[in-house]
């Protein structure tokens, strides 16, 4: 499988289709583009690390390999350069911490409060800046507090529906565990008894930073987690596109796991949307859903587009009476994970966003709608505007967040209407 | 999901195809690999450049000639007023490159290796290169901008066979300081839609070029203003003003994808690259569901009818292998166009007649892939574009015209099969 995907690199014409979509090397000459640092560069490597570090600037979003028409990987090609490249220097001190969310997750939660306080501290980003070089200025989420593990211990779904499995990922537990609740009512709502197994990290930002060894710890644990309940034959559902897309291809194709378990989790692995589209196609999704009269920006996330299912959360709520979705296009926020988080390559993200950030504020709306965690919060830092995941939309239209005045927006309108009544201590089904 | 057409193919004739049927009310999908050569052809509607080596002048009494004694030509399946209709059509709907020109006479058009190519429409951020009239020209370059050469283009257009007498130099200006140095014409595109490039470019050229000089920029103006920018530098310079064509990559071909992909988009219908369509479930002579490959498995989209614009060799839609067998890598469909199985596949000369070069499915008139006996493979499958058979396209200059022609064609048949059985019963 390795040397398939190094092999594709033969399968290169050169035609510079790659370099025409590539967003970061459209905005800094740090990094010359996946053509040069890919299939170009990669002859040269061999078995050694990389004699040029600028692939380090290649920021993972994989749009590269989804527009190559002659099926180079070339996104993968660059994530094992890097992570040969830091094999050899040493994963510096910052990528090791943002590279492990639940780590940070763990020491965040039970100190909310401060680690909040000092998240959104400008002196003491200042110093986090200059220690250990996370950008003052990069988006960060709020800890929860309560995670959504927690949460879902006191909840108590139907019993005797048949079951399908809830793989939440880092950022809803920790952060916005508010969003878990409403996958779960969602669900339930759709006749389904959602089992929340015990997870860890995934090991997308492991892989991202150059540390495969640990990533591929991180996937195996996930899987073992995972894998019973695929034997079992139930899907599995995630509404983190990236982590997702970590269990679906990458973690086969980039750290070269070969594994029947993985294969396994693999192929029971559904985006949400994707999974409730399929409902839907075969007549089994509710569509009672109440008037939402509002018209609101949507952008597929890069991760989102690699799992080349199309634009489902589009489809799905396109059947939401009076809600008008505007579809952008534009490849990418610019974060690309921890990318944008990082001192030296913030500002890079943010010219990267720009176009986005520029499409959302034209639309004149107060809410965007997207799927992966990091990029919302990306977009709200980038915009002003609230970033909702499309099951937050789903929720709402299905009025499972009863009391909710339309049109009040907060300063996190849609979350807040989920946190009332019945909510904030929504249950889950069973649980292992 | 289910749909009323699939079409494989994110090049100008998927596009094109998916676009018409999407506007007929139909609920479409797009599945390819990746973008396809909109992104490295320069934009320009080639119907019929050369007859033999003769220079065509007007295509469509030039296409009449060509599918005369060439039976099994594209062209040979559709009527001068559906191929005068495509353009028509396509002209409007890529309104926002601003297309000149028609099916009755080719513009001349310099290339970026300054080769004059006739073409039936160009945007008209281009045309104004036309160089039958002859005249006085400058082509300008940008140094460090190394998929452009303003000397190559104006020493070959001084060395080639003009219908008019044509003077042309180079002219190299240095980018505005503090600019990086290796630029591709992405970026440099992408800073005339966002900083006051246009601005900079009138002042380098104001004072060195002659008052009866035509201009001749890379095709770099822009990617979402580039219409605005050639306006105002016309208007600014007094001169007429174009964009010669680059190296790869064509800004102006992804202004053309561009401008083809958001009008599907608007209309809701989905654009999903990075992914294969791998085969189809059939029922009776009948394509019911296409079998589509994602990251973790295939999905199976039910579907009416499907359009193949999967292009040739250089896309994937057709393969040689190595031990020199052919073949269309969806359905293995029959292909017209072979050499007989003992000849060698490649002519020494790479400008050789090669023997392959023809080759591709063969249709009927409905764009319907046949087999030897002449019967449709499958009642409800079309094909498109650079899949075809029969047409030399790089020799010819017809391809992107045949990828219009016959991706409206083939909506066209997906749209009135009733009406064109009737009419094929008269015939």
């Amino acid at each position: 499988m390795n040397d398939l995907i190094r092999d594709s690199l033969d399968h290169c014409v050169k035609c510079t289709i790659c370099e025409t979509h590539c967003p970061v090397s459209q905005v800094t000459p740090l990094f010359p583009g996946p053509k040069y640092v890919g299939p170009q560069a990669e002859r040269y490597r061999g078995a050694g690390p990389s004699s040029d570090a600028s692939v380090d600037y290649c920021s993972g979003c994989g749009i590269c390999t989804q527009v190559c028409p002659q099926d180079v990987k070339i996104a993968e090609i660059n994530s094992r350069a890097r992570a040969k490249l830091w094999e050899k220097r040493g994963v510096p001190l910052r990528n090791q911490m943002i590279a492990r969310p639940t780590v940070i997750g763990r020491l965040g939660t039970p100190v909310a409060p401060l680690a909040n306080w000092a998240l959104h501290n400008r002196a003491v980003r200042g110093m986090v800046q200059s220690m250990i070089g996370i950008h003052r200025d990069a988006p960060m989420p709020s800890f929860a507090g309560k995670t959504f593990q927690r949460r879902s211990r006191s909840h108590h779904g139907p019993t005797d529906a048949p079951a399908v499995v809830y793989f939440h990922g880092c950022g809803t537990n920790y952060y916005e565990p508010v969003l878990g609740e409403m996958m779960v009512a969602v669900l339930e709502h759709n006749g389904f008894r959602v089992i929340v197994p015990q997870q860890d990290c995934c090991g997308l930002p492991l892989q991202s930073n150059g540390n495969f060894p640990a990533a591929r710890t991180y996937v195996r644990r996930l899987v073992d987690r995972l894998v019973p309940h695929a034997r079992a034959g139930l899907p599995i559902v995630s509404n983190s596109t990236s982590c997702g897309l970590m269990l679906k291809r990458e973690a086969h194709e980039i750290l070269g796991i070969e594994d029947e378990d993985l294969k396994l989790v693999s192929e029971s692995m559904y985006d949400v949307c994707e999974f409730l589209l399929r409902l839907h196609e075969r007549g089994a999704l509710r569509t009672d859903f109440g008037s939402l009269p509002l018209t609101v920006p949507y952008h597929a996330p890069c991760q989102q587009r690699g799992h080349g299912i199309g634009k489902p959360a589009l489809d799905l709520l396109a059947l939401v009476p009076d809600l008008d979705m505007i579809e952008l296009d534009v490849d990418c926020c610019g974060i690309a994970g921890t990318y944008g988080l990082k001192k030296e390559k913030y500002e890079i993200a943010m010219a990267v966003g720009k176009r986005l950030f520029d499409d959302i504020t034209a639309t004149g709306s107060d809410l965007a709608a997207c799927d992966s965690e990091t990029c919302r919060w990306q977009i709200a830092h980038g915009t002003g505007v609230t970033a909702v995941h499309p099951i937050e939309l789903l929720y709402r239209a299905y009025g499972l967040g009863a009391s909710d005045p339309a049109g009040k927006h907060g300063t996190r309108p849609l979350a807040a209407v989920a946190a009332g009544p019945g909510t904030s201590e929504r249950d889950t089904g069973s649980h292992d | 999901m289910s749909y009323d057409t699939v079409v494989v193919g994110a090049g100008l004739a998927g596009l094109t195809a998916a676009l018409r049927l999407t506007e007929h009310g139909q609920r479409v999908l797009v599945v390819a690999r990746g973008v396809g050569a909109t992104h490295l052809a320069p934009a320009t509607v080639d119907v019929l450049g050369y007859l033999g080596d003769a220079r065509v002048e007007n295509p469509a009494s030039s296409v009449a000639t060509l599918v005369a004694s060439s039976r099994d030509h594209p062209y040979g399946h559709i009527s001068a007023d559906q191929l005068a209709a495509a353009l028509d059509w396509f002209t409007t709907r890529a309104g926002a490159l601003s297309y000149v020109g028609g099916v009755e006479e080719n513009l001349l058009l310099p290339t970026a290796l300054g080769v004059p190519k006739p073409s039936a429409l160009a945007p008209r951020t281009m045309s104004g290169g036309d160089l039958r009239a002859g005249g006085r020209f400058v082509f300008v370059g940008f140094k460090g901008f190394k998929d452009f050469h303003p000397t190559l283009i104006a020493d070959n257009l001084a060395r080639a066979r003009l219908p008019a007498p044509v003077a042309a130099r180079a002219l190299e200006l240095e980018l505005p300081a503090g600019r990086r140095v290796d630029m591709s014409g992405r970026v440099i595109a992408g800073q005339f839609d966002t900083e006051n490039l246009s601005e900079w470019l009138i002042t380098a050229l104001q004072n060195r070029v002659e008052p009866d000089e035509h201009i001749g920029v890379p095709a770099v103006l822009g990617l979402r203003r580039a219409d605005e920018t050639w306006q105002k530098l016309e208007t600014r310079l007094g001169r007429k003003v174009f964009e010669v064509a680059t190296l790869p990559p064509s800004i102006p071909g992804i202004r053309l994808f561009d401008a083809l992909a958001s009008a599907l988009r608007a209309s809701g219908t989905r654009i999903v690259l990075g992914v294969r369509a791998v085969g189809a479930r059939t029922n009776g002579g009948r394509i019911e569901a296409v079998d589509v490959a994602n990251a973790t498995g295939t999905v199976s989209h039910r579907t009416d009818a499907m359009v193949l614009a999967s292009g040739g060799f250089a896309s994937g839609g057709l393969e040689l292998d190595s031990f020199g067998a052919t073949r269309e890598t969806v359905f293995d469909l029959p292909l017209i166009g072979m050499p007989e199985t003992d000849r060698v596949r490649f002519a020494p000369g790479y400008f050789d007649a090669q023997p392959l070069s023809a080759a591709g499915v063969g249709t009927d008139d409905q764009f319907r892939p046949v087999d030897a006996s002449g019967r449709p493979v499958y009642t409800n499958l079309h094909a498109a574009g650079a899949i075809l058979g029969g047409a030399v396209p790089w020799k010819e200059k017809s391809g992107t015209g045949i990828s219009v022609a016959t991706g409206y064609a083939a909506a066209g048949a997906i749209l009135a099969p009733a009406a064109q059985a009737v009419s094929e019963a008269v015939r």
